[in-house]
């Protein structure tokens, strides 16, 4: 194993043992994600029937604030106990830091969105498992889009102050390409004929978003992150 | 007050008070009749804000991997100058589309884009009011994703749908309408490349007047 993936490894491992030793975010986070989806239902179900489309909408909008509130509770973490001084400190590539946070953030989504699919199928009558495999790499691309800026510019406001305001101020602007990707790709999934082809454009396209953001981020980690 | 700055002011004056003549002279167009004059100040303003945009993005760049500290008084300048133009991009839009579409707002590729990259720097704005020390290099970053942003974004929402008239109408504009927007587009660059200096050295000096107070409590 090469010496960057091994500093990955273990900055995924250990945010992986504080958690499961809390749980905190995780469980959090997961009920949050569920409120979202409830107060969303109470809203854009009328008379028993879901509105056209809304289902899609839901499920990505639920994703990215269940997913600001991960970030943010993640660094936060860091910087109470004053540890994110001691990473840095660590003789470790700051790209390979970036990878492990980002790595963490991704793995507390997933499982996150392994409830919240689902729910969405139960309540909107979505259908996610007829084209699974498709949904299942939109959510994914989209996932990764979303984390890969979101855990940069969470890394980068940790040291600011309002920085539970400005985060998603900064991401959420920034994240539009996920949204109307993700929520276009998914729309097309759920119709009452799944239509693949549109779908797969817009993964393409998440694709594509991932790539640039991912390159990007690992990139400018090192100079923000340096005083 | 540089010399070349006076002529500069001077000049801008000049041609913005020429300017309501010019744009009084064109022709009407067919179908729009007056209200598409809008567009005299409209596309230079939108100019500007990309040209403001890309600006802050140049200055980003070096201010985080050239390490040019400096650097940053032309990313606040340029980033100011993106909310301004855009905020009039913005205004001027809807008022030439109500009378074109008939309704103020569509979510077309290109005013999806404009609105996102607005978003951003009005974002970078908020950052440096109150995030704090350290908020230079924050924004940069911000400044810096936000460039790579804008093609995505002018991807997905022009596969999505579009109704933006394409630029490609510019060079195909009679002669009458093209003599006064280019001027306009002239005087628009003016005015941006002075307030971009202005601002851009009231940062300077604000930072000279800070080391002169830490040389000061020092001594």
């Amino acid at each position: 194993m090469s010496a960057f993936a091994r500093i990955v490894w273990v900055i995924v491992k250990k945010d992986l043992t504080v958690e499961v030793r809390s749980l905190e975010i995780l469980s959090t986070t997961m009920f949050f994600a569920v409120t979202v989806v409830l107060m969303f239902s109470f809203g854009l179900v009328v008379d028993g029937r879901p509105l056209n489309d809304v289902a899609a909408a839901i499920l990505w909008v639920a994703i990215a604030f269940s997913g600001t509130l991960a970030l943010g509770r993640t660094f936060e973490r860091e910087r109470h106990n004053d540890t994110l001084r001691a990473l840095l400190l660590a003789p470790a590539d700051r790209p390979a830091l970036y990878m492990g946070k980002l790595l963490g953030i991704l793995l507390l989504m997933g499982l996150v969105e392994l409830v919240l699919v689902p729910l969405i199928g139960l309540l909107f009558n979505a259908p996610v498992i007829q084209q699974g495999m498709l949904l299942g790499l939109l959510v994914a691309a989209g996932t990764l889009g979303f984390a890969a800026v979101g855990t940069l510019f969470a890394a980068m406001l940790m040291r600011a102050r309002s920085r539970d305001v400005l985060l998603p101020i900064m991401l959420y602007p920034m994240t539009v390409p996920v949204m109307i990707a993700g929520v276009r790709g998914t729309a097309a999934l759920f119709q009452p004929t799944p239509d693949a082809a549109v779908a797969q454009f817009w993964l393409s396209l998440l694709a594509a978003f991932d790539v640039v953001f991912v390159i990007l981020a690992l990139w400018t980690f090192e100079p923000v992150m340096t005083d | 007050m540089t010399r070349s700055m006076v002529v500069m002011v001077a000049l801008a004056a000049g041609m913005f008070a020429i300017a309501p003549w010019l744009i009084n002279g064109a022709p009407s167009e067919a179908t729009m009749g007056l209200v598409y004059k809008i567009y005299f100040f409209h596309m230079p303003s939108a100019w500007m804000f990309l040209v403001a945009a890309t600006t802050a993005g140049v200055a980003s760049f070096r201010l985080l991997f050239l390490k040019r500290p400096r650097a940053d008084h032309w990313v606040i300048a340029a980033a100011e100058l993106a909310v301004l133009f855009g905020a009039f991009t913005l205004v001027t839009g809807p008022l030439w589309a109500r009378k074109s579409w008939g309704v103020w707002w569509v979510w077309d590729a290109r005013l999806t884009s404009s609105l996102m990259l607005f978003m951003i720097f009005v974002a970078y704005s908020l950052l440096r009011r109150y995030g704090g020390p350290g908020s230079d290099k924050l924004g940069a970053g911000l400044a810096l994703f936000g460039m790579a942003n804008v093609p995505f974004i002018y991807v997905s929402v022009n596969y999505w749908r579009t109704f933006h008239p394409p630029t490609s109408v510019v060079p195909k504009l009679p002669v009458e309408m093209g003599i006064p927007l280019w001027f306009c587009v002239t005087a628009f660059t003016l005015l941006f490349v002075i307030l971009l200096r202005v601002r851009a050295h009231l940062e300077h000096q604000r930072e000279r007047v800070e080391a002169l107070y830490l040389a000061e409590d020092e001594a």
